[in-house]
């Protein structure tokens, strides 16, 4: 009786995963603010109004030179938007920002008022990685917002599996790593210790705010600021959470499965 | 009962000055806190206070029946105190972290070890307990785990697949958010309090701003404490119906466990209606709120939170109708009342053994002075009784939301505040998810923190966990650790 039950009521659900990337992403909540953008052109003159209103000194702007906003250290909490006078720096509602060099993450500069988003990875690790990627997690101090959004990834609604990318307890077993928070001076060990097990090639990704630039804890002196401070970085996903758009997005493109930027659905 | 005390009283979410908080040399003060437990109350934080080359100890306690919290002080000492863990074990991690922070020493306390000390790239975890005979085993697990997880070591001493005892030694966390507290608060301050513990954000966050509020006297108008009500049950429905499934998840009963990892998104896209963020960052700050839930909003929030409880309870009976779920978890990892009672243990986890504690009913504040979310209690303190609670937790809080969203108070949604009082001590308790969150902030001469405390519910809650393992198959850990599902960086801090 009860076992019959059960295949109905999973069968009355059907199949709950989204159709993204196939069919349009799902929408991010209305409130979500998405990638930021900075139009350092609009700024007025010597004004510095939202350098302080950062929480975690994101902002910087020398004298004579454009603002630049480090969306490697934002939290996205759009202080700085509503500080703005002149609407130089404004929220674009993209849930795209993965980047592969830490510099891409920088605003501000003519030409590069957005994040320049990640490229694939090169022809013979996608060759390796495109169709199959196996990543070992590290958490390295994360506060498990990163780690609950990732675990999300694997829930029957993003089915992550379907690209082929699964997340494994071996890092034998891995062709990478994926890394959230700071690294703290006490998981330094286990880190180095998780990446030398890994079989090369090997790729690590670092995921949230934390593991890009120690994020709210940047400075602290039990903390690393982040995970290029260790080893090499290959994917730098930004946001405190990423959404788990924002992270889907990036692994789809670091393999060189999402190759254009998709336009904002309305 | 707190009539009796000698402690300061004062209650929930609020201050008094440091000059009243009566101060006894450190072996009364030790003897006049075993004293006070003896008699019901329960150990909220004790903590030092860096006075000159010397520390001062700090005791909050609760008298939970007398909806009261009383703090007292120890006059500034070096060296050494007398432990009260041997008998009061509730303050046996408390006295650890005295002694690895201030550099006194609990004399008699039973296992003194680092909590989160730092020594070459991993904590300082010291030596383990071992239980030595041929047919014995270790298994060490961690940091790094199997799943998608914190970090922390698990050495489980084993007879053959019987655990005789489990210690867990965590530290892999530690940010220095204490640390980093002093002097403050700073610009990065409210961002480290959502981020202290990821999954707990709301409920960290309301306990720095009810503290913040505190010392500056203000209360926060109706319609943001209204706000973070809705929020923090909010919060509890997505972790709540999170570890449900997870606990299915182990006992290899997927259909729930599909669908409440689903469910769960949607609770947690419920919160990021609100304020744009998953995890309800960026609403809650001192003096208010960020965002406003206005009457459309709200409509449209109460509509699809009716779905998802719908949804959440249907994923949920299915694994309540199986057989094989609930003899997978009836007297599996047991932790009696008597042991939970001597822990001081909090939250889901304390009330499953039917220990009726929980801060929105016990030290209400905030907006639960004028509505309430009965307590949930179960008796028989295994794994179905802390999934039993969950369970129906996630029943009362969707009902509290129902009725809430639909009666929003009129009224601001900030207050602007003043400087912190100079001087002053304040003690904040929310009931997050998983526990008692308490804040205790003591400001210097200018009103910045002189010392900042976070107890997590994580802190008081690991012990249980490690007790109820013994006897347990080392199989059954991972339903004895979702049913706990603690925090390590809210421990770590």
């Amino acid at each position: 009786m009860f076992v019959t039950d059960t295949l109905l009521h999973r069968l009355k659900r059907g199949c709950e995963t989204m159709a993204y990337p196939k069919g349009p992403p799902p929408a991010l909540p209305e409130r979500h603010g998405g990638a930021l953008k900075v139009d350092s052109g609009h700024c007025v003159v010597d004004c510095r109004t939202c350098v302080p209103a950062c929480p975690t000194d994101a902002i910087t702007r020398m004298e004579g030179l454009p603002v630049n906003l480090d969306l490697g250290r934002c939290v996205f909490c759009s202080a700085c938007v509503q500080a703005c006078p002149a609407q130089a720096i404004t929220q674009t509602g993209d849930h795209q920002m993965a980047v592969t060099r830490r510099e891409d993450l920088l605003l501000g500069n003519p030409g590069n008022e957005q994040v320049r988003l990640a490229t694939a990875l090169d022809e013979k690790l996608r060759k390796l990685f495109g169709r199959s990627l196996r990543l070992r997690q590290v958490s390295a101090g994360g506060c498990n917002a990163c780690e609950a959004d990732t675990n999300v990834l694997g829930t029957i609604g993003w089915d992550l599996s379907r690209f082929g990318i699964q997340f494994v307890a071996s890092p034998r077993h891995a062709d990478g790593l994926f890394v959230t928070g700071p690294v703290t001076h006490a998981m330094v060990l286990a880190l180095q210790k998780t990446y030398d097990a890994v079989p090369d090639p090997k790729i690590v990704i670092a995921t949230g705010v934390c593991a890009i630039s120690g994020g709210p804890f940047a400075g602290h002196p039990q903390v690393n600021n982040g995970v290029a401070a260790i080893l090499p970085v290959d994917l730098f996903i930004p946001g405190c959470p990423p959404h788990p758009l924002t992270i889907l997005d990036g692994l789809l493109r670091m393999l060189g499965r999402l190759e254009t930027k998709i336009g904002r659905i309305p | 009962m707190s009539d009796l005390t000698h402690f300061t009283l004062l209650a929930n979410a609020t201050s008094v000055p440091w000059s009243d908080v009566p101060a006894w040399p450190v072996a009364d003060f030790i003897d006049a806190i075993g004293a006070e437990i003896t008699r019901g109350a329960r150990l909220c934080s004790l903590f030092g206070v860096p006075e000159g080359d010397a520390t001062q100890l700090v005791a909050v306690l609760a008298f939970d029946a007398d909806s009261t919290l009383a703090i007292g002080r120890s006059t500034p000492l070096t060296g050494a105190f007398p432990s009260l863990t041997a008998t009061h074990p509730q303050a046996h991690l408390f006295e650890r972290e005295i002694w690895e922070q201030h550099g006194l020493t609990p004399e008699g306390h039973p296992w003194l070890k680092p909590v989160r000390r730092t020594h070459g790239g991993a904590p300082a975890t010291g030596e383990f307990f071992r239980v030595d005979g041929g047919e014995i085993h270790e298994v060490a697990v961690g940091p790094v785990h199997a799943g998608i997880i914190e970090p922390g070591h698990f050495r489980f001493q084993c007879a053959g697949e019987e655990v005789l005892h489990l210690e867990i030694a965590l530290g892999y966390q530690h940010r220095g958010i204490e640390e980093a507290l002093v002097g403050g608060p700073h610009r990065t301050t409210l961002i480290q309090m959502e981020t202290l513990a990821g999954d707990s954000s709301i409920a960290h966050a309301t306990a720095h701003a009810n503290l913040i509020e505190a010392l500056t006297h203000i209360e926060p108008p109706l319609r943001a404490q209204w706000l973070r009500s809705i929020a923090l049950e909010l919060e509890r429905l997505a972790n709540h119906t999170g570890d449900l499934g997870a606990l299915a998840g182990d006992v290899a009963f997927l259909p729930s466990s599909a669908a409440c990892g689903k469910i769960r998104g949607d609770f947690l896209n419920l919160t990021a209606e609100i304020c744009g963020n998953r995890f309800g960052r960026g609403l809650v700050r001192p003096g208010g709120c960020q965002h406003d839930l206005e009457p459309a909003l709200a409509a449209r929030l109460l509509e699809r939170l009716i779905t998802t409880l719908a949804d959440s309870g249907q994923a949920i009976a299915w694994m309540w109708d199986a057989a094989a779920v609930r003899a997978r978890f009836e007297n599996v990892g047991t932790v009696f009342p008597a042991q939970a009672s001597e822990l001081g243990m909090v939250g889901p986890a304390a009330r499953a053994c039917g220990l009726v504690r929980d801060v929105r009913y016990d030290h209400p504040v905030g907006w639960h002075r004028f509505a309430q979310v009965p307590v949930t209690v179960w008796p028989d303190g295994d794994v179905f009784a802390r999934a039993r609670v969950r369970s129906l937790e996630i029943q009362r809080s969707g009902e509290f939301l129902c009725e809430q969203l639909g009666a929003p108070p009129e009224s601001d949604l900030f207050e602007a505040l003043d400087r912190p009082a100079p001087d002053t001590i304040a003690v904040a308790l929310v009931e997050g998810w998983r526990g008692e969150v308490c804040h205790v902030a003591l400001t210097d001469s200018v009103g910045c923190f002189r010392r900042y405390k976070i107890t997590d519910p994580s802190f008081h809650n690991w012990i249980g966990l490690a007790l109820s393992l013994r006897g347990t198959a080392i199989s059954d850990f991972p339903i004895c650790n979702k049913s706990f599902n603690l925090s390590y960086c809210g421990f770590d801090l």
